[in-house]
């Protein structure tokens, strides 16, 4: 059951599209991440379901009912901004308490159901306290206690975790999912932030130039982008252009202009066509000499020689020049990198080289 | 080097307390001295103070100036508070000219704005006179509250309004639970200022006056003329105990420009 529908939604600032007939469904209790690059619309449809921004055309429904006339305070609506906008002449336990106060509910009942809220997001005993005196994940929480308590239909986040350190974002997002999923509320999120979007989402969209590119689970988005576009927003990606030599179902061939041959497992246009192919730096390895494919599981292979290694802990990333420059991430077993300059064959299966467009 | 630098500081400083307060503090003396020639050594008096609530016209002037000022700071305050607002609101054509408009009048001569009020006045028929003055320092207080209560807007941004709306506030609720609270200490310096304004006007209360009518500082000016008498030192002895007090007691409320 959809809580959220947005139906057809455009609107324009000048000759600036902002949003180009944008369609989306988010289902009860749903964690949706909007993820695209600055201007690419994710922000002005969260506004627009929030009620700031009207529509040109298109229709945004809470339940099945156009909102188009209901304003911003009569939309049951939660929101956490960016900066937090925490009241800074209120006390936590009075920022928290004010959307049950400009309902007029009763002051028993807003103090258990404030005490609640601070137990939930791990802030008792900070009622009195300022919002200047908090931390910054501090203050993150009371925005998030506050835009919860009056149990909105539809949570909304804009960058919630924008503002702080790496370390505290990453321990905020774990916090945060676990939150939305003990209040079991349908959350949509805007994020510029990859990582975050794959981690916390249920499903994600992305936009670009207005419109929306792809939308689906993180893991369908990040393994089969639809578009260019798509791959190299979400993660990284190494592009291969060629024209089909083998449109055989499950292995086609493309034929790049240097004579190396990309198999895939995806469906090929016609024999001839000419069609870019995706591959995830991490799904690439580097072949130890003898050959470890047979003729019947054909692999991918390519030879190069490496020109950068950027050693990073965890993991290593390498530039190898096999005809194009190619991205490679490697997990760091040997904690030896292989030094610039060494020839290498490059190894990956099929079902990992992916069409983005033709 | 450290101790001769130390040196320079404090002498600077207390420079700055002598030229700032050493006037102020001689008048206040002067005001309880005997004589009427600053002869010194001092002899305690309070005559000046007996004279000064025997002079009609002296008293006259400072009520005036009073209920202008008071009536300035509530007119001027409100209507700028306003205009604020509207300024960080919305976005509308002519915005950025009206706002360049707002510097002007802080920087052009008071005499210059005085002389042009009193042809204009006649000129659409207002006149001389007390409503006439009134007129004349709102106008001239209106800029100093818009920008005074803007920047205190400024600090906070737009989302303040945006996230209570999101909680269900309507307009009016946003207004008085956040809005208002938020501008407050804003608007106190902003009345501050308007008071101060209207209260040290010259220039203008001057040229508006009708004969017969007049403001404290006007009749500062002439009595100076006229002959210096130390009523005068009394009265600004009084001006100055009053307009401390009121300043520390704001002060107090409001730890000046230092809450965020």
């Amino acid at each position: 059951m959809s809580v959220v529908d947005v139906i057809q939604v455009s609107k324009r600032y000048d000759k600036v599209a902002a949003l180009d007939d944008v369609s989306l469904t988010f289902g009860d209790g749903e964690f949706f991440g909007l993820l695209g690059p600055s201007g690419s619309g994710k922000t002005t449809l969260l506004r627009s379901i929030a009620g700031f921004v009207e529509p040109d055309t298109g229709d945004i429904r809470f339940d099945g009912k156009a909102v188009r006339d209901t304003p911003v305070h009569r939309r049951e609506i939660g929101m956490v901004f960016q900066n937090y906008a925490l009241f800074p002449h209120m006390t936590v336990f009075d920022n928290i308490a004010f959307g049950l106060s400009v309902r007029g509910a009763a002051t028993a009942d807003i103090r258990e159901r404030v005490m609640a809220m601070l137990g939930l997001v791990r802030l008792s005993g900070l009622e009195e306290r300022r919002p200047r005196q908090l931390s910054g994940g501090q203050q993150q929480r009371v925005a998030l206690a506050r835009a919860l308590v009056t149990k909105p239909r539809v949570l909304l986040l804009d960058e919630p975790l924008g503002a702080l350190d790496k370390r505290l974002r990453q321990q905020m997002q774990i916090e945060l999912k676990q939150i939305q999923r003990e209040v079991g509320i349908t959350t949509i999120f805007v994020t510029h932030d990859q990582e975050e979007a794959l981690t916390l989402s249920d499903r994600i969209a992305i936009f670009n130039e207005g419109r929306v590119v792809q939308v689906g689970a993180p893991h369908a988005v990040y393994e089969r982008p639809l578009t260019a576009f798509a791959a190299s927003f979400l993660g990284d990606a190494n592009f291969f252009s060629g024209v089909v030599a083998s449109g055989q179902r499950g292995l086609g061939a493309v034929q790049m202009a240097d004579g190396a041959v990309i198999y895939t497992r995806d469906s090929l246009p016609e024999l001839g066509a000419s069609v870019t192919v995706a591959v995830r730096p991490e799904k690439l390895a580097f072949a130890t000499g003898a050959a470890s494919a047979s003729a019947d599981a054909p692999s991918n292979r390519l030879t190069g020689v490496v020109t950068q290694a950027v050693y990073s802990g965890s993991s290593i990333s390498y530039r190898v020049d096999a005809g194009t420059e190619v991205l490679v991430f490697a997990q760091n077993r040997t904690a030896q990198p292989i030094e610039p300059g060494t020839p290498i064959l490059l190894e990956w299966d099929p079902i990992h080289s992916v069409v983005v467009g033709s | 080097m450290r101790g001769i630098g130390g040196l320079l500081c404090k002498g600077y400083l207390c420079l700055v307390l002598v030229f700032l307060y050493l006037p102020i503090a001689v008048m206040m003396a002067m005001a309880f001295n005997r004589s009427a020639l600053y002869e010194l050594p001092m002899q305690f008096d309070t005559k000046w103070f007996v004279a000064l609530a025997q002079n009609e016209k002296l008293l006259q002037a400072s009520l005036n100036s009073v209920l202008i000022a008071i009536a300035n700071t509530i007119i001027a305050t409100a209507l700028g508070t306003m205009a604020a607002l509207a300024f960080h609101r919305h976005r509308f054509r002519g915005r950025t000219l009206l706002q360049l408009l707002l510097f002007p009048p802080i920087t052009i001569p008071w005499l210059i704005i005085g002389t042009s009020m009193l042809v204009l006045f006649f000129w659409i028929g207002i006149g001389r006179g007390l409503h006439a003055i009134l007129l004349g320092h709102v106008a001239l207080s209106l800029p100093y509250v818009i920008v005074v209560v803007g920047a205190r807007l400024k600090s906070f941004g737009e989302t303040l309004e945006e996230a209570a709306a999101t909680l269900g506030a309507s307009p009016w609720q946003t207004f008085w639970r956040v809005s208002l609270p938020v501008m407050a200490p804003g608007i106190v310096a902003a009345a501050l200022f308007a008071f101060a304004v209207s209260f040290d006007q010259f220039q203008i209360s001057r040229f508006l006056a009708p004969p017969g009518v007049s403001t404290l500082p006007v009749v500062i000016y002439s009595a100076i003329r006229q002959g210096y008498t130390p009523e005068i030192n009394a009265i600004s002895t009084v001006i100055i105990v009053v307009s401390m007090g009121l300043m520390l007691l704001v002060a107090r409320f409001y730890r000046f420009g230092g809450e965020r």
